[in-house]
């Protein structure tokens, strides 16, 4: 049925997204394949996306030190994953170009290998429900693990948990599966208003309204607007990322590092810049420049690659870097999830956090990302 | 199809294309004397091996990649012919080995 944007009447769903980006459609999907009729409410080109702009990593090995819930969090998800993309793909026909190879993250000083051999030794420490195993390899395993690597690059980390995905065909995949699953998605929605009524909430976007028992708010950096309205709190920042990305290139790199990946299509993503920056999405000759510089640095074949574009794209960052889940003390139908790594915890939110929007209860294992973890006392 | 100016005097360049010698106008761009001269043809796609022609003309499309004196992935359109240039047509994905 066309979607009518001078109706006056009113659209109802068990439940109602705000917001058509990875991590929204993650759970929208969710909770279509569980039976829910769902609407999902999307901005338009006007929103700043991080999900068009984003790297591709699905990553584990640098998440979660010193907070094991958001390292089992991540490793439940990237080990969902394979079945997930397969899923996906026997749903719509789109493939989402996941690979699991592993993933190194190369260090080019012996200080940043001590660093880095620390941090993976915490992980280990903390790690709880599954047993979190590493590898540091020098610089001769390095080298022929990733034969591309030059001499400056002194060793790495290795995990095998890491892999990534074609972030654009995983969205076009969600969006594709909401739809066949009988839900709805709803472009040129700017949610302006939200509000709890009856037994469930009123949206007021695009002009249009609807209405739902549950809502969910995933919408990136707009959750920090609307998240009060329905009793919620979502600080959420934005921290700037840029990317370049290089000509197409017979296969190079079979293993993902984290800041330069080769695309199942053949272009080499150099990207990991944080920047605060505020609303400012563009880039700039500086960090591009540093980029490169350390890229080449690392595969000093890439010298006489030519760079086809650079972009920038904000991320969603919380005070701890953590997601927010939680569910509104004052209105427990509605929940918010947000979060930074949109790919790499897309299958836990399609297959295990939708489930406990559905179920109407996040469980203990989610408590430690609750936003009550900002709220400090002031001292006396 | 495609005809030199009336008011085009340059001289004419020798380039090799694909191994072939060939005579060009000097005022020209390779993907414009490939296409004049050499078929027309400048390289096969990296994903279905289809076979691509200059499309743009002014180095926004991409169509017309090639092998210019052994750098892979160059934009024809945006290099002028040279005496003595060497000049293929790129296959697939660029190459770049360790």
């Amino acid at each position: 049925m066309p979607h009518s944007r001078a109706a006056t009447s009113t659209d109802s769903a068990d439940a109602i997204v705000v917001g058509g980006g990875l991590v929204g459609s993650a759970v929208a999907y969710g909770l279509a394949r569980r039976g829910l009729n769902v609407i999902v409410l999307d901005e338009g080109d006007v929103a700043y996306r991080a999900s068009r702009g984003n790297f591709g990593l699905i990553w584990v090995q640098s998440k979660g030190c010193g907070a094991p819930e958001y390292q089992g969090w991540t490793r439940l998800s990237s080990d969902d994953w394979s079945g997930f993309a397969s899923e996906l793909k026997s749903e719509t026909g789109v493939d989402c170009g996941h690979e699991r190879p592993g993933g190194v993250q190369i260090c080019l000083t012996e200080e940043e290998l001590e660093i880095r051999r620390a941090m993976m030794e915490q992980l280990r420490r903390e790690s709880a429900e599954r047993a979190f195993d590493y590898q540091m390899l020098d610089r001769a395993e390095l080298k022929s693990l990733v034969p591309a690597v030059g001499p400056q690059a002194v060793g790495a980390s290795y995990t095998a948990y890491d892999g990534h995905a074609n972030p654009l065909y995983l969205l076009r995949a969600l969006h594709a599966a909401i739809t066949q699953r009988g839900g709805r998605y709803v472009p040129n929605a700017r949610v302006i208003d939200v509000r709890p009524a009856g037994t469930g909430f009123a949206v007021t976007a695009g002009g249009h309204h609807y209405r739902a028992a549950k809502l969910v708010l995933a919408c990136g950096l707009g959750n920090k607007d609307l998240a009060p309205r329905i009793g919620l709190n979502v600080p959420v920042m934005p921290v700037r990322g840029q990317i370049i990305v290089t000509e197409r290139l017979k296969p190079l790199l079979a293993i993902p590092n984290i800041t330069v990946r080769q695309t199942v299509e053949g272009s080499i993503m150099i990207g990991e810049s944080r920047e605060e920056a505020g609303f400012d999405d563009a880039t700039s000759a500086e960090v591009i420049k540093r980029l490169a510089d350390r890229a080449v640095r690392m595969f000093p074949l890439l010298k006489d690659v030519s760079a086809v574009r650079t972009w920038a794209a904000l991320r969603v960052m919380s005070p701890d870097g953590l997601p927010i889940y939680e569910q509104s003390p004052d209105y427990p139908d509605a929940f918010v999830c947000t979060c930074h790594s949109g790919v790499t915890l897309a299958a836990a939110h399609a297959l295990h956090y939708a489930g406990y929007v559905a179920d109407g209860r996040l469980p203990e294992r989610l408590q430690r990302f609750s936003s009550a973890r900002f709220d400090v006392q002031a001292a006396a | 199809m495609f005809k030199p100016l009336p008011d085009s005097r340059a001289p004419d360049v020798r380039v090799i294309v694909d191994g072939r010698e060939i005579m060009v106008s000097a005022d020209l761009s390779v993907a414009a004397a490939v296409l004049a001269y050499a078929g027309g043809v400048t390289r096969t796609t990296p994903i279905s091996g289809t076979p691509r022609a200059p499309y743009c003309l002014m180095g926004v499309c991409f169509d017309c990649l090639m092998e210019i004196d052994g750098v892979q992935n160059r934009q024809a359109c945006l290099v002028p012919v040279r005496e003595g240039m060497r000049i293929e047509r790129q296959s697939g994905k660029r190459t770049v080995s360790p």
